[in-house]
């Protein structure tokens, strides 16, 4: 096969993680087209904050691409700086979400007050729980790119990191825009 | 290839202290006995709890041996571990994770997995897993009473199983299992795309390595939505969520959905590398090329994109739409196709072989006799009219025990009489193990035979005491007669533990072949040493060529280059290390 080891690998954690995902999310699109109900729970969340968020990560997406292609040329120091810029967008990321979560707990929506809820906070909780995993590991890979190694690296968790991406880009409209 | 050099260069062959060689080793090798022996421990303690309610049964509220008076909440717990041990503890890392590390990289010709560390913490999860489980075994409430298949609201509230703790427990250890074969799936897919040996081409690797790899990719693909109604039980078990609670507006049978999408794929995710061992084993000893290589690789692919689409057939009584039990009656018929289609490819393989009776010969056999009972005992089970009669009773039990022993158990045992002279460089003796056989494949009809009748006459399976239901009184004969089964089953695997421990030390020792197989694992010495091949091998066919016309030797390995096809045959060719 044409691919290398590493890479295929992450591709087959990306298939098994779509899966989960696509479990979780099944589960809720078939109950809330049975709950029409849930439209003025939905309404509580922050369509604007939820807006920003996908700007930060799609941007944090940018700079792994930008760390990617640095990997390319050999400049392992600039992909690891592009690396550490998309580490600060999943930052980001998370202080907005856990605003986001301290106002919609203060005002009493919390995992077990309603199925939406339940929904929300276990979908939207895997995926920053894939977040900081992305983060973790990130900070790793760049250190030894860095140092101009296995730079290979640098593409794969971008891989990673796009995954993530693209989940929160199924989230942000099924949770937040679906009123 | 990439992986060949990297490997070789961190294997320097320095001593190793016994922790550093037994349990913290990198060698896809070690790693697979760590799973065949945990997983053989995990069978004594499934097969304990199955003694115990067994006796229950057939001597209902009498004190059991080893165990003593077995309440209600004893029984649930009981079965409950049996079914959940046997799968999750026994079945998957025997048959996919110890005989898929064992054999994809000797089998492929490389010299081990191509993440070895990956392998290393795959196998430390599953061990915590384990540990998980049996701490359960001693928590207030004992170990999870909702069965196996952990249906809400049973699982999901204490005040219905009775096991607060176990409850929790058996969903946190089934999580991490889960990520432990999802790391190793990864690992065995990977080095089978990616490191095989030169030469090796798709159509060139053995069967059961085309199974295993099926298996973790179906694994990979179901094992998902499982996962996440796992969280999500959990979430209603702990922290008052109602995802599963139609008073909250949830649904149980969602979960039923989130596990037979897992569960019934999973049963050829242990399915296909029994039927791979089998493949292997049959081959080599009717000294015959498989019957329709292809045809057998393309039927596991459909069987294992079927697979797919026939859970529902496990929910026909669940409420759902009867459309929808139309369709997966349609689809579960289909899957009985390909499934047949390689059974009748195996018999073929037989047809004019010069077969040889070897233990695991025997038990390859006896596969496919056993098998196929259980294959076509399904058929009533799949068609949605005929389950509505028989759901919940023991015929469902029986069917599913004449699918799963043969699978776990007669494949494992198949699969370890064979492969055993290149795990421990020792023989097996064959005596011993055709007294086990017998005493095994005898003790298991006696069992589910008579199960068949009472689950026909109207035994419900998750009844604790027959003696509360006069009407059934007339079984009763039949419950004992299955219950004696059992204890002949358990009165011969003595012999097998016997033979196993003994010929590791005192078995004569094996040679490389002892059997004259033609697969690349034959080439390394017995047992393998770390990095696998004194010299890597290169493959020139594929792994079925034995009997061929105009040669000398019956056999014709991968590795040894010989004419092309064609051409009269060499006699220089069968040289064998």
């Amino acid at each position: 096969m044409g691919l290398p080891t590493g890479r295929l690998a992450v591709w087959w954690v990306i298939a098994s993680e779509i899966v989960i995902f696509g479990g979780l999310l099944g589960s809720y699109i078939m109950y809330r087209l049975s709950h029409d109900a849930w439209a003025e729970q939905a309404a509580v969340t922050n369509t604007l904050a939820g807006a920003f968020n996908t700007f930060v990560l799609l941007t944090s997406s940018l700079s792994a691409v930008l760390a990617h292609r640095a990997a390319e040329q050999g400049d392992g120091r600039k992909a690891a700086r592009m690396l550490y810029f998309t580490v600060l967008g999943g930052g980001v990321f998370l202080v907005v979400k856990s605003f986001e979560w301290g106002y919609e707990i203060s005002h009493g929506y919390t995992l077990a007050s309603n199925l939406f809820w339940s929904f929300y906070y276990t979908a939207a909780g895997l995926h920053a729980l894939h977040v900081i995993a992305g983060m973790v590991i990130m900070l790793f890979v760049a250190r030894t790119a860095a140092r101009n190694e296995e730079l290979q690296r640098v593409e794969n968790i971008g891989l990673y990191w796009h995954f993530v991406d693209l989940v929160w880009i199924f989230l942000f409209p099924l949770l937040y825009i679906a009123k | 290839m990439s992986g060949h050099a990297a490997a070789h260069a961190d294997h320097g062959h320095h001593h190793q202290s016994f922790f550093q060689k037994y349990l913290w080793s990198t060698d896809h090798k070690v790693i697979g006995m760590q799973y065949l022996f945990t997983g053989m421990l995990m069978a004594l303690i499934g097969g304990f709890t199955v003694y115990v309610f067994r006796m229950q049964l057939a001597f209902p509220g009498e004190s059991v041996p080893l165990w003593g008076t077995v309440t209600a909440s004893d029984y649930n717990s009981l079965v409950t571990m049996h079914g959940s041990i046997m799968i999750f503890w026994v079945a998957m890392p025997v048959l996919i994770a110890a005989f898929g590390n064992f054999l994809i990289p000797l089998m492929l010709g490389c010299d081990d997995m191509v993440f070895p560390k990956l392998n290393r913490l795959s196998y430390q999860i599953f061990l915590i897993s384990v540990l998980v489980i049996l701490s359960s075994f001693f928590v207030p409430g004992g170990p999870f009473g909702g069965a196996w298949t952990a249906y809400p609201p049973l699982s999901a509230d204490p005040a219905y199983n009775a096991t607060p703790w176990g409850a929790t427990l058996w969903l946190v250890a089934v999580a991490l299992e889960f990520v432990a074969f999802l790391l190793g799936g990864i690992n065995f897919v990977t080095t089978a795309m990616n490191s095989r040996a030169p030469g090796m081409k798709m159509f060139d690797v053995p069967i059961v390595i085309w199974m295993i790899v099926l298996a973790s990719l179906v694994f990979m693909a179901s094992v998902g939505p499982l996962i996440a109604g796992a969280v999500m039980l959990f979430f209603d078990q702990r922290l008052g969520t109602g995802f599963f609670d139609p008073a909250a507006g949830g649904d149980p049978v969602l979960w039923q959905h989130l596990f037979w999408f897992f569960g019934h794929p999973e049963v050829y995710v242990v399915l296909l590398p029994a039927l791979g061992i089998v493949a292997e084993v049959m081959t080599t000893f009717s000294r015959k090329k498989l019957f329709a290589y292809k045809t057998v690789v393309f039927t596991a692919i459909a069987t294992s994109i079927i697979s797919f689409f026939v859970w529902a057939h496990h929910q026909f009584v669940a409420g759902i739409d009867p459309r929808m039990a139309g369709l997966f009656t349609v689809t579960t018929l289909i899957i009985s196709v390909p499934i047949a289609e390689m059974m009748f490819v195996y018999i073929a393989t037989l047809y004019g072989g010069s077969i040889r009776l070897t233990t695991a010969m025997l038990w390859a056999l006896a596969f496919i006799a056993e098998f196929l009972i259980g294959g076509v005992t399904g058929i009533f089970l799949g068609a949605a009219g005929a389950d509505v009669y028989f759901h919940d009773t023991y015929f469902v039990l029986a069917h599913f025990h004449y699918t799963f022993f043969p699978i776990a158990f007669i494949g494992t045992f198949a699969g370890l009489s064979y492969w055993f002279p290149k795990m421990f460089g020792r023989m097996m003796n064959e005596t011993l193990g055709k007294i086990h056989f017998w005493g095994t494949v005898i003790g298991f009809n006696l069992i589910f035979i008579p199960l068949f009748l009472t689950g026909s006459g109207g035994d419900h399976r998750r009844i604790f005491d027959y003696s509360l239901f006069p009407e059934l009184e007339y079984l009763q004969p039949l419950r004992i007669l299955a219950t004696v089964g059992l204890l002949i089953l358990i009165a011969f695997q003595p012999v097998f533990i016997y033979n196993f421990i003994n010929s590791m030390f005192r078995g004569k020792v094996a040679e490389a072949n002892p059997w004259r197989a033609n697969t690349l694992e034959w080439v390394a010495p017995s047992p393998p040493p770390h990095g696998n091949f004194a010299e890597m091998p290169v493959v020139y066919r594929g792994p079925y060529e034995y009997s061929v016309e105009g040669r000398d030797e019956d056999y014709w390995p991968q590795n040894v280059p010989g004419d092309a096809p064609g051409e009269p045959a060499g006699q220089s060719a069968g040289q064998v290390a």
